[in-house]
């Protein structure tokens, strides 16, 4: 069963105990994740690798509290998050929880101020303050001179710049991102991790980072590698063979 | 939210257009047929309305409605006139005839007889002549719309001659009514005239029209005559509504604008089910990023509310707009159409349409967007 009855809480920023995920595929009850134990602190940068189907998207999204996990339990900044109401899990999320996907999913027909706004917005601020703080968080960024254009008219890197910009503004505690350079060129997948080197980490703040990409190893404080639903090493560096 | 929801929507133009023109063409078609089914339907009452002072019709027992009329002995007169209630009886025919026209056509017309005397019977609004003139010998009156069907347009039919079953009738004035169901061009003449006018020689009396004496209830005066000479009488609203129930129950009209009504409605839900879906298909990414992120359930219905609600509105004002401008135009430019109105029930009833249109597109797309798992976004 989840949940953190018999877990102590032991400080850390973000932790997890003995999490496991079943799936249910084609009538047969499938184990992704086999009793996942992490902490993450504060002020951290976290790579989070591993082979596709090794089970990262699905770890990430039991800690940022969209995905229930199947045993085990998940403290974020103290708070057992999946004992939660599923209304106040939602509300803890929009408090908390920063999220970078790697297809962006920016909303196409409102521009980039307001696309980096609505957290805010979602929160309740009224727009014209909200919009103003986005604008902000795009200058931030490198992007400030983009913040009256659509998606559309941006490039990939700008898009996911702004989708960064969106995952910070309303300064979580926790930012998650999967995959955040996957459909990046290299050049505009490398500005990409520099930008949320710089901006994202933060003394109060844990990032989380699922990533294949390898040359940017040198960037995090902490890099995890995932292997069929186990974490197979944890260490500030790579092992040379994976290099 | 609200705000972000309503860019969503009418950001995308395509859909967005694609979506009001469904509500607005569904509430067009509603409408606008409802409303010619409506007035179509009232025609069949037109020559009872067109009669304000009457308040009991006498016939026949067989006598069905204002042209469905098997005629009376000449002595039902008096023996309505005798009637206690009565305020006053005057004899009141109608019946078919053909008549030659200047140009030699012959064409069908009903010829209506008035009172020799108070001229009761007459419509009131006359748009040439005046009431002394149908005192004159041989005097007509053509109704408005009858007179296009008679004479040329830029004819004037007053003192046109016309010859209807041999006889000499020279147009003396023009009456302005709402046509009958038929459309047929109708001749106003005095009774004693119109004997001559109709072929035939016995038992011409459509109609006695009464007044009640005042104090005197309509009804109580239907059942007084009813008793006392055996003869049909109906109030003037029930006589009305038998010429509509007529041409509901011998006629294909109410199907054929049951059908048209319920296609409108069809498609409304084709076009706005299947682009909302498909609207909802494009944004699902978002929704899920927005679920993820921490938008809630509540809020995600509102959102979805208020696209759908916006559309039905606007869509519902630009329908409503159209279907008044093609009636007001039509009435306008065209006789078929004369005396068209759209009673206040029918924009209601098109707006309940409407609202289950969008309610049901709109709970499709919401049950899709609630299902959908903000883990999703990360797949
Ligand atoms: N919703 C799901 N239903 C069934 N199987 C799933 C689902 N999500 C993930 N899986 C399976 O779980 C395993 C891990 O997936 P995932 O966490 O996406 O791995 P990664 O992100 O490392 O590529 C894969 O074998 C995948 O097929
Ligand atoms: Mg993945």
């Amino acid at each position: 069963m989840s949940g953190c009855a018999d877990v102590t809480d032991n400080g850390a920023a973000i932790s997890v105990t003995g999490i496991a995920r079943d799936f249910e595929a084609g009538g047969q009850t499938l184990r992704v994740l086999h009793g996942i134990d992490l902490d993450v602190q504060a002020g951290q940068l976290t790579y989070l690798v591993g082979e596709s189907g090794s089970g990262k998207t699905t770890l990430i999204s039991i800690v940022a509290g969209i995905l229930y996990p199947t045993e085990g339990c998940v403290r974020v900044f103290g708070t057992d998050i999946y004992s939660l109401s599923d209304r106040a899990l939602v509300e803890f999320r929009l408090n908390t929880i920063g999220f970078i996907f790697q297809q962006y999913n920016l909303i196409p027909t409102i521009d980039a101020a307001s696309n980096a706004a609505v957290p805010l917005i979602a929160q309740g601020m009224n727009r014209e303050e909200a919009t103003e703080r986005g604008r902000t968080m795009l200058e931030r960024l490198g992007i400030g001179d983009q913040a009256g254009k659509l998606p559309s008219q941006m490039s990939g890197g700008q898009q996911q710049r702004v989708a960064i910009a969106r995952a910070l503004v309303h300064e979580p505690k926790l930012v998650v991102c999967d995959e955040p350079t996957a459909a990046l060129d290299a050049k505009s997948g490398r500005r990409v991790m520099d930008l949320l080197r710089e901006v994202a980490v933060a003394s109060d703040r844990s990032v989380i980072i699922v990533t294949h990409d390898n040359r940017i190893f040198d960037l995090a404080d902490r890099i995890l590698i995932m292997e069929d639903g186990r974490i197979t090493h944890d260490g500030t560096d790579v092992p040379a063979n994976e290099r | 939210m609200i705000w972000i929801a309503i860019r969503m929507l009418t950001g995308d133009r395509q859909k967005f257009y694609g979506l009001v023109f469904g509500i607005a063409f569904s509430t067009l078609l509603i409408t606008q047929q409802l409303t010619i089914f409506v007035n179509l339907l009232n025609r069949g009452a037109t020559a009872v309305h067109n009669i304000a002072t009457v308040d009991v019709w006498v016939m026949d027992p067989v006598s069905r409605t204002q042209d469905v009329v098997f005629p009376l002995p000449s002595t039902a007169l008096d023996q309505v006139r005798s009637v206690p209630g009565v305020a006053w009886a005057v004899p009141h025919l109608r019946a078919g005839a053909a008549v030659r026209t200047p140009d030699g056509d012959l064409e069908g017309v009903t010829v209506v007889g008035v009172d020799d005397t108070t001229l009761i019977g007459l419509p009131r609004n006359l748009i040439a002549g005046t009431r002394d003139d149908l005192s004159v010998p041989s005097s007509v009156f053509v109704d408005d719309v009858g007179r296009t069907r008679l004479f040329p347009e830029d004819v004037d039919p007053i003192g046109a001659r016309l010859e209807l079953n041999d006889q000499r009738a020279v147009v003396r004035g023009i009456v302005d009514v709402d046509p009958s169901f038929t459309s047929q061009v109708v001749l106003y003449t005095r009774y004693s005239n119109a004997l001559n006018y109709v072929p035939g020689t016995r038992n011409r009396l459509s109609f006695v029209l009464a007044r009640a004496a005042p104090g005197v209830a309509p009804e109580e005066l239907v059942r007084r005559i009813e008793t006392q000479t055996g003869l049909k009488a109906r109030t003037r609203e029930d006589f009305a509504q038998d010429g509509v129930t007529f041409i509901i129950e011998n006629t294909g009209i109410p199907i054929n604008f049951g059908i048209t009504v319920a296609l409108g409605f069809i498609v409304g839900i084709a076009i706005v089910g299947l682009t909302f879906s498909l609207f909802i298909r494009d944004n699902i990414k978002q929704f899920g990023a927005l679920k993820a992120i921490g938008v809630h359930n509540g809020k995600i219905r509102a959102m979805v509310a208020a696209q759908a609600g916006l559309v039905g509105l606007i869509g519902y004002g630009l329908g409503v707009l159209m279907a008044t401008l093609f009636i007001s135009i039509g009435g306008a430019t065209s006789v078929d159409f004369k005396g068209f109105y759209t009673p206040w029930q029918i924009p209601l009833l098109t707006l309940l349409a409407v609202a289950l249109i969008i309610l049901g597109t709109g709970w499709v797309a919401l049950r899709r967007v609630l299902k959908t798992e903000p883990a999703a976004v990360f797949r």
